[in-house]
C-alpha cells in the first residue's frame, strides 16, 4: 500500500506540470514564430476555447454535445451583422453579447433536451438532439441572403479596446491567449470545486447522484449554458479574427472537430483538448499541402487508433486516471490518528 | 410518530403483479425488516419508496405527506436514504470524495461552486469514516475496496445526508461474520436519529436487529408485527421460513 501510495504520489503533479509546459510554450511563441505563424496559433487560441466548451460539457457533465458549433457560429454571425451595421467592434460590447449569446442558446436547448429525462436514453437524446440542432441551423444560414446565404460574412473592422485597435499579430495574439487563460482558469477552479465533484458523480452514475438528493436537470442545463457560453465567446472572437465567416462555422462538421480536438488531447482534462486543437491545427497545416489527399485519411486512422487503444487521449498517456479525475477532499486528521 | 406509512401499493410490470396491496407501517426510532424468497417484491417495494419505480396504484406517505408524486431528488431531499441491492458507489472517487459527495448535496449550487461547505464537512467525514472502519482507506478509489468495504462506504454515504429514513436493501451481502457483527451494532445505533427499512436474507441477523418484521410472498404481505410474533406465526413458518 505504501508503494501504491508513493507511486501516486510520483506520478501526481503531472498535469500542472503539462498545463505550466503548455502556457511556457505560448507566452513564448509570439517571441520565436513569424507573423504569419503567429496569426495561425492565434487561430488555434481560438479553437481551444471551443474545445474546452466541448470539454466540459462531456469530459466533465458527461453530455455529449455536437452543439458547440451552434454556439460558435451563432455568436460569429452576430459579431459579423453587428459589426457590418455599426462598423465598430468594441471588446467591451464583444465580450458581454457573445457570452449571453452562447449562453441563451445553450440555456434553451438544455431545456428542450434534457427536461426530466433521466438515464441511458438522456445521453443519446443529447447527442442526437445537439447534433440536429446544428444541422438546422447550418441549413437556415445556407439558405437566409441576410446571412449571406453559402458566401458567408465578411467581417471587416478588428476589435478595439478604447482607442486601441486590436490588429492581427501579436495584438490579437495576446487578446486570444489572455481570453483563453483566464477561462481556463474559471473553469479549473469550478471542475476542482466542490461542484467538480458533483459533476464527476453525474458523469459515472446520474442515476445515483439524483439519490444523493442532487437536481441532475438543473446541473445538467447550468453546465450546458455555461459551456455554451465559452462556445460563443470563441465564436466572436472566431469571426474578428478571420475577417470572414462561412455557414460551416455553425454547422456539423466543426461540432465534430470540436469533439476530435478533446478526444485526441484527453477529455476531462482541460489541458488535453488545448492540445488536442494545437497538435489536430497543426499537423493539419502542416501536412495537408505535403499529402492533400492523404492527410485527411492519416488523420482519421490516427485518432481512431487513439480512441480505440487510449480513450483518454493523449493527456491520458502521461498522467494517471485518478490524477486525471483528481481529489476533491482530504481529511484534516493526520494519519495514525484513527480513533 | 409513523414515519413511513404505505397503503395499499400495487405494482404491475406488464402481466406481473411484483406488488399486490402491500401496506406497512415504519415508526420513527425503529428497524423494520423486510423479508422474503427470492421475488417476493422487497427490492421493488424500496425502489418504489425512493421513486426508482413508479407505482401502479396505492400511496406512499412520508411524515405524514404524500410522496408518490414526487421524483427522486425531492425524496431525497426530504430525508429519505437509499442503499441499493447492487452496490454503487462511484468506484473512480476516492472514498473519501464519495461521502463528501453525499455530505455536500444539501448545499447551494453556489457554495459548491465556491467550495465553502468542504472544510466544514471534513470532522464529520472523518467520524463517518472510523465508524466504518474505512479511515486508513479514505484516499483510495472505491473501486479497490473489497465488497463487503464498498457496502459500508454506500451506507456511509447514505448516513452523510442524515436522513431521516435510511433504505437498506441486503447491507450486508459479501460481508464476513465479524463484519456483519459490526453492520449490525451501528445500525443500532442509528436508531435515535433515523429509522432504518432493511432488507436482508439471512434470517439471524435481521431477526437480532429488528423491532418489526414484514414478511412478503408473491407481492403481498403475509404478515407483519414484532419479531416475536412473526417468528410464532405458523402461516410465516408455513409459507415462508420452512421454504428458505
Amino acid at each position: 500500500m505504501a508503494d501504491c501510495h508513493s507511486q501516486a504520489h510520483r506520478r501526481g503533479g503531472r498535469l500542472i506540470l503539462l498545463e505550466l509546459l503548455v502556457l511556457l510554450v505560448l507566452v513564448l511563441a509570439p517571441f520565436v514564430v513569424s507573423h504569419y505563424f503567429t496569426i495561425l496559433l492565434t487561430r488555434f487560441l481560438i479553437l481551444a476555447l471551443l474545445a474546452l466548451s466541448f470539454d466540459l460539457v462531456w469530459g466533465y457533465a458527461g453530455i455529449m454535445s455536437f452543439g458547440q458549433s451552434l454556439f460558435f457560429g451563432a455568436a460569429a454571425y452576430a459579431v459579423a451583422m453587428a459589426v457590418k451595421l455599426t462598423g465598430s467592434a468594441p471588446l467591451i460590447a464583444v465580450f458581454p453579447a457573445t457570452l449571453a449569446i452562447g449562453a441563451a442558446l445553450a440555456l434553451i436547448i438544455a431545456i428542450l433536451l434534457f427536461g426530466r429525462r433521466i438515464g441511458a436514453s438522456s445521453a443519446m437524446l443529447a447527442a442526437l438532439g445537439t447534433l440536429t440542432a446544428t444541422y438546422i441551423a447550418e441549413r437556415i444560414v445556407r439558405t437566409t441572403n441576410v446571412l449571406g446565404g453559402q458566401n458567408g460574412l465578411s467581417v471587416p473592422s478588428a476589435p478595439s479596446l478604447g482607442s486601441f485597435s486590436i490588429d492581427l499579430g501579436v495584438p490579437f495574439y495576446v487578446l486570444a491567449l489572455l481570453t483563453l487563460l483566464a477561462t481556463y482558469l474559471i473553469c479549473r477552479f469550478l471542475v476542482r470545486s466542490q461542484l467538480g465533484l458533483v459533476l464527476a458523480g453525474l458523469r459515472t452514475d446520474e442515476r445515483r447522484i439524483a439519490f444523493l438528493g442532487y437536481d441532475v436537470v438543473v446541473l445538467r442545463v447550468i453546465t450546458f449554458t455555461f459551456a455554451g457560453a465559452i462556445g460563443g465567446l470563441s465564436g466572436g472572437l472566431y469571426a474578428l479574427h478571420e475577417g470572414f465567416i462561412a455557414p460551416n462555422v455553425i454547422g456539423v462538421t466543426l461540432a465534430t472537430q470540436a469533439v476530435l480536438y478533446g478526444l485526441f488531447g484527453g477529455i476531462g482534462t482541460l489541458i488535453g483538448p488545448v492540445i488536442g486543437v494545437i497538435l489536430i491545427e497543426g499537423l493539419s497545416y502542416k501536412l495537408a499541402d505535403q499529402f492533400p489527399y492523404l492527410w485527411p485519411i492519416l488523420l482519421g486512422i490516427l485518432l481512431l487508433l487513439l480512441v480505440i487503444f487510449r480513450p483518454s487521449g493523449l493527456v491520458g498517456l502521461l498522467v494517471s486516471d485518478r490524477e486525471r479525475i483528481g481529489r476533491f477532499g482530504t481529511s484534516r486528521r493526520a494519519s495514525g490518528q484513527s480513533s | 410518530m409513523t414515519l413511513l406509512q404505505i397503503a395499499s401499493l400495487t405494482k404491475r410490470f406488464g402481466a406481473l403483479t411484483a406488488l399486490q396491496d402491500v401496506s406497512l407501517a415504519t415508526e420513527a426510532g425503529t428497524i423494520h425488516g423486510l423479508i422474503g424468497p427470492n421475488g417476493s417484491g422487497k427490492s421493488t417495494l424500496m425502489k418504489c419508496i425512493v421513486g426508482d419505480v413508479e407505482p401502479t396504484s396505492g400511496e406512499i406517505l412520508f411524515e405524514e405527506k404524500p410522496i408518490s408524486q414526487q421524483s427522486t431528488t425531492e425524496r431525497a431531499r426530504r430525508g429519505i436514504g437509499v442503499k441499493f441491492q447492487i452496490t454503487s458507489v462511484f468506484e473512480t472517487l476516492s472514498v473519501y470524495d464519495n461521502i463528501l459527495l453525499a455530505a455536500q448535496s444539501h448545499a447551494r449550487l453556489a457554495t459548491l461552486a465556491l467550495s465553502r461547505s468542504r472544510g466544514a464537512l471534513a470532522d464529520e467525514i472523518d467520524d463517518l469514516l472510523d465508524q466504518f472502519k474505512l479511515w486508513e482507506r479514505r484516499d483510495e478509489q472505491a473501486a479497490d475496496l473489497s465488497h463487503g468495504e464498498q457496502q459500508w462506504l454506500e451506507i456511509a454515504m447514505a448516513l452523510a445526508r442524515r436522513p431521516r429514513l435510511l433504505l437498506l436493501d441486503e447491507p450486508t451481502a459479501g460481508m464476513s461474520l465479524p463484519e456483519r457483527a459490526h453492520t449490525g451494532a451501528l445500525l443500532r445505533s442509528l436508531i435515535s436519529s433515523c429509522a432504518i427499512v432493511i432488507v436482508e436474507h439471512d434470517l439471524s441477523f435481521i431477526r437480532d436487529i429488528s423491532d418489526r418484521l414484514t414478511v412478503l410472498d408473491r407481492g403481498r404481505v403475509v404478515k407483519s408485527g414484532t419479531v416475536g410474533e412473526v417468528q410464532d406465526s405458523s402461516e410465516v413458518k408455513e409459507v415462508y421460513l420452512t421454504r428458505v
